[in-house]
């Protein structure tokens, strides 16, 4: 348990890995959650506790803990994407980066190339906001909500 | 995941006061501490009886997906990601999406509106892989599953990723 440097994200051992690929969903919720699930892993409590800090230090973990769906609470979610000249990507991407509600922002390799995820609390927003966005950047959106939801999630093995 | 779950975006319900609180609270991690959820209780003034109550609640109605570890598949060597659009046949797009999530490269898959002329695809499923070559070879398997229920597709790659923050779900107002 030396190795809690930073920048070793690529080196990771056969303890990262089990943490990885057995502790991507089913973190108890109980006194000693740590407790619990570092026994199924076959772990001390102290040293899951300290794994899971250093990947997230180094980068490895992008977040613990909860992931929410929040459509399940009347909130919202959209996929909206924009066709930007190149030479105007970095300004436009400014100013939708701008809005709290904007999670993602991709640029992408296609005449549609910038495409980014809004969140909001309820559906009547994305609308509004959307709106916003369009009159201060000048260029429309192609605004793909859901339809239906097949799937998501991936179990990323190491 | 959808048997128990409710209808969404009835005011019914919508969230209350002591699950916005917890979801403020976590949606960007749970503490490292031995006893998580009785940290979070003293943060909020929440007895922790009741954080753990409503976390349980909220996982069986589907507001939490799931509760773990997220890997950066980035950090992972997963640094191919290909958004794949798929123009499905409108009566087949339904068991097409079920066969293509249930493929292991899949992460998401949603059928979306299509916005024709320029923008005839229906399906979106985002494909991972270590390299360009393995998102390829996952496509091929794909046109190859779908047959003449697939009329077209294209793949995008991501040239840079302009922001990336956690999911804030809800904000403070």
């Amino acid at each position: 348990m030396a190795a809690v440097s930073a920048n070793v994200a690529h080196i990771m051992d056969s303890v990262d890995r089990q943490i990885i690929n057995g502790l991507q969903g089913g973190f108890p919720v109980s006194e000693y959650p740590f407790a619990d699930a570092a026994k199924k892993l076959g772990l001390e409590e102290s040293v899951l506790i300290k794994r899971v800090e250093k990947m997230l230090g180094d980068g490895t973990l992008s977040r613990f803990g909860p992931l929410y769906n929040i459509e399940k609470a009347g909130g919202s979610y959209s996929l909206c994407a924009m066709a930007v000249p190149d030479a105007e990507i970095e300004h436009t991407a400014e100013i939708i980066n701008q809005y709290p509600e904007i999670a993602h922002n991709y640029e992408r390799d296609h005449y549609y190339n910038l495409w980014f995820v809004v969140a909001t609390e309820s559906p009547e927003q994305i609308t509004s906001l959307l709106a916003d966005i369009e009159e201060k950047t000048g260029f429309p959106i192609m605004n793909l909500p859901k339809q239906e939801e097949f799937y998501v999630g991936l179990h990323f093995d190491v | 995941m959808f048997d128990s779950a409710p209808e969404i975006a009835t005011p019914e319900n919508y969230l209350d006061y002591i699950d916005r609180k917890i979801i403020l609270a976590t949606q960007q991690g749970l503490p490292l501490v031995p006893r998580p959820y009785h940290q979070l209780a003293e943060e909020l003034g929440i007895k922790a009886e009741t954080i753990i109550s409503r976390i349980k609640t909220m996982q069986q109605n589907g507001l939490i997906r799931r509760i773990g570890v997220v890997p950066n598949h980035y950090k992972l060597g997963y640094k191919a990601n290909g958004m794949s659009v798929w123009d499905i046949t409108d009566k087949h797009i339904h068991e097409v999406g079920k066969e293509i999530a249930a493929l292991p490269f899949v992460s998401h898959c949603y059928q979306r509106p299509r916005y024709l002329p320029h923008w005839p695809y229906n399906l979106f499923a985002m494909l991972h892989g270590h390299s360009r070559e393995e998102v390829e070879n996952h496509i091929q398997k794909m046109v190859e599953l779908l047959g003449e229920r697939r009329l077209t597709h294209d793949v995008i790659y991501s040239r840079r990723i302009l922001k990336k923050t956690g999911l804030r779900l809800i904000t403070e107002k």
